[in-house]
């Protein structure tokens, strides 16, 4: 927003004194998820600067968190650093383990929620779909009702279907969880799609499946994609349905950032921090190049 | 106008109002067929949970599985009938029949929830119930005067049938008396409504911040060219895209008496060392982390309206005459409403249920009510009246999201 030449003093310092509020504002954005990143290196389990860190003394940093996220749950942490004490920090380190559970239960949910999902989302943006409103607004409620009442409900019914405790039982939530994302973002790309294509393709004598698999699905594959990141992240990122209906086999990061930070919050819990933040930076770079992958297969200008 | 008769037929001879028809059922079906087995799966994994927490929030048979005797004696006898040797054999064939099964804990259990101090009466009553004699009205009041209470018996006619709306009356800070009249609970014990109430004014202040904050940076992003706009839409994108843990965390790190923020404030020399600010653990925690938290999905939809406000309108107030100010009140502000209502709403409707957040950073007087709902479903275990704190709040979800859906429509919610 440029300031036009006629501008009056006052006009002119409002402008300033706007911009200056913008900039504060994104600064109380941005400035809280950054500020983990240098504390985790911290040498001491505090959590503000210390005078070494301020004074960017070598000694005042250290790699001691990101050690003892490897090393927490090891059976033997102080044997030699080789081939077996890295077996031994891929089966027994607690944060490794919680790793592995948050990706496989992450990879299902999001397998789930992202095949049914498309396909609900292909119905819906046809024109006959009937009690489309409707239909609509129950796949999109389990991001509206508040996570506690979904994990409730959850817990009653999964402890009465033995569901409780298992694998099969958080990955159909977290798929739950994750289709609203799906459903948003697949119907968002859909509502460009020109059906002259499908119809021209049947023309040409392509069956049903030909023609979803040679033509429809290339064009929405990038919101397809960024649909399946978003639910990946929304099952990675789930504390309150593992808490409810998890057991002890299925803990996750978040829940194991979650009895951490209950129980005794310490530096190590700001390094996982940290690594979740460079997962989400590369995260949202991904779905910022589909999505103006997207609009160039779509022929729209970005925006 | 010859033979306005004849129908319009299709090449096999079929008539064509038929044919189209028949044709459109057929697209009807193919569409819904598409999203038949998504509906499904949402049917089992989030509707069917949802509808077993409501049958749970008026369905307990905690007592009434144990006691069929007294379940019996209630149904001979109405309210007001005296307390005769016929009520009392009852309950001791019961307590009986609990001391067998061991389920005197879970009877006493859920008569507690009625009138407190009422647990200990079934347990140290059964411990006895075999070692006493007919008449049993004197025997059992031997152990325990505590049985004579008619409040007591009320609240055992009321659990003898497994519905009841009575964990309704509980989250709604209600009780019944002796009579069975509904009368509010003692003030010094009426927390839920008062729950409720700091949630919905929690969740207010958290809007109108989120509002405030959203504006200013929305309409820059809108009025910038896209290249620069698209860059610093990554501010708001990323705490979007990031873990909310690792933002509660961050906050818990910046808000602490020993954390960065009073640090800071101590060194710039505002407050002493020995008065440093409580910012977390109370209110305080709670309104600052969830509106960081909540700003990306108030920006975001003012983002997407305010983009589609031409500037024109605005210059053509100020050419005719307008102040900056008339123009940004009377052409502008107007313009942005709908993008302020589908903000307001949503952040409100996420603030409600907000569960983690609150209850990382709340302390004591920071929680929600979702903190209440997890706090009896894992420590007091009185899952009925979590249930039904549970329904109220889903209840004033749905109208909030019906209100959505009409206002904003579901279909344009947007995602970055």
């Amino acid at each position: 927003m440029a300031l036009p030449a006629y501008a009056s003093p006052l006009e002119r310092i409002w402008h300033y004194t706007y911009l200056v509020l913008c900039g504060l504002i994104f600064f109380f954005l941005i400035a809280p998820i950054l500020v983990i990143i240098p504390l985790s290196f911290n040498a001491q389990p505090y959590f503000t600067f210390t005078k070494e860190m301020l004074n960017f003394n070598p000694a005042g940093y250290s790699m001691r968190w990101y050690d003892l996220l490897l090393t927490f749950g090891m059976q033997e942490p102080q044997a030699e650093r080789g081939w077996s004490w890295w077996m031994d920090v891929w089966q027994h380190a607690t944060w490794i383990g919680v790793a592995k559970n948050s990706l496989i239960i992450g990879f299902f949910a999001t397998i789930v929620a992202t095949s049914l999902g498309t396909l609900a989302a292909l119905g819906l943006s046809r024109p006959e779909m009937p009690y489309r409103r409707a239909i609509m607004a129950v796949l999109i409620s389990p991001m509206i009702v508040p996570i506690i009442i979904t994990a409730t409900g959850l817990f009653f019914f999964y402890s009465k279907v033995g569901l409780a405790h298992t694998y099969p039982g958080i990955i159909m939530a977290h798929a739950t969880l994750g289709i609203p994302f799906v459903i948003i973002t697949v119907t968002a790309t859909l509502v460009g799609f020109d059906n002259s294509l499908s119809r021209a393709a049947a023309n040409m004598g392509a069956d049903p499946r030909t023609t979803f698999f040679k033509i429809i699905m290339p064009l929405i594959l990038p919101g397809v994609v960024s649909g399946a990141l978003f639910a990946f992240v929304s099952s990675f990122d789930e504390v309150v349905v593992v808490l409810f209906v998890g057991g002890y086999e299925q803990q996750t990061i978040p829940r194991q950032m979650w009895n951490g930070i209950r129980e005794q919050i310490s530096p190590a819990i700001l390094a996982v921090a940290t690594i979740l933040v460079f997962f989400s930076i590369a995260l949202l770079t991904t779905v910022e190049l589909l999505r103006r992958r997207s609009e160039r297969l779509r022929g729209m200008s970005p925006g | 106008m010859t033979d306005v008769t004849t129908e319009l037929r299709t090449a096999d001879g079929k008539s064509l109002k038929a044919a189209l028809a028949a044709s459109q059922v057929r697209a009807k079906r193919r569409a819904f067929f598409l999203v038949a087995p998504l509906l499904l799966f949402i049917l089992v994994t989030f509707v069917v949970p949802i509808g077993q927490m409501l049958k749970q929030s008026v369905y307990n048979d905690a007592f009434s599985s144990t006691a069929p005797a007294l379940d019996k004696w209630f149904q001979a006898n109405p309210l007001g009938t005296p307390l005769d040797e016929g009520a009392y054999a009852a309950l001791a064939s019961d307590l009986k029949l609990m001391k067998e099964n061991r389920t005197q804990g879970q009877a006493g259990t859920r008569i507690n929830y009625d009138v407190a101090g009422t647990r200990s009466l079934f347990t140290s009553t059964a411990r006895k119930i075999n070692r006493l004699e007919p008449p049993w009205k004197e025997a059992i009041l031997g152990v325990n005067e505590g049985w004579s209470d008619p409040n007591l018996w009320r609240a055992m006619r009321s659990a003898s049938s497994p519905y009841t709306i009575d964990f309704y009356l509980a989250a709604m800070d209600h009780t019944r008396d002796k009579d069975n009249n509904i009368v509010p609970v003692n003030p010094n014990r009426a927390i839920y409504g008062k729950l409720f109430g700091r949630t919905a004014m929690l969740s207010i202040i958290i809007t109108v911040l989120c509002m405030i904050l959203a504006f200013p940076i929305a309409h820059l992003l809108a009025t910038l060219p896209l290249a620069k706009s698209n860059l610093l839409m990554i501010f708001v994108l990323l705490p979007f895209w990031t873990s909310l843990l690792v933002r509660t965390t961050s906050w818990m790190v910046l808000l602490q008496q020993q954390g960065v923020l009073n640090d800071l404030l101590v060194w710039i020399g505002i407050i002493n060392n020995g008065q440093r600010l409580e910012m977390m653990y109370n209110k305080t925690g709670t309104i600052i982390a969830m509106t960081h938290i909540l700003l990306p999905f108030m920006v975001l939809p003012l983002y997407s309206v305010m983009r589609t406000i031409p500037p024109s309108y605005v210059r053509a107030a100020r050419s005719l005459g307008a102040t900056s100010w008339t123009a940004f009140r009377k052409i502008y502000l107007p313009q942005t409403l709908p993008g302020i209502g589908a903000g307001s709403l949503l952040v409100f409707i996420l603030s409600v249920g907000y569960y983690i957040t609150p209850a990382l950073v709340g302390g004591a007087d920071g929680q929600l009510i979702s903190n209440m709902i997890a706090f009896h479903m894992q420590n007091s275990l009185n899952w009925s009246l979590a249930a039904a704190l549970a329904s109220l709040l889903l209840g004033g979800v749905v109208v909030l999201y019906w209100l959505y859906d009409r206002l904003v429509g579901i279909d344009n919610m947007k995602l970055g």
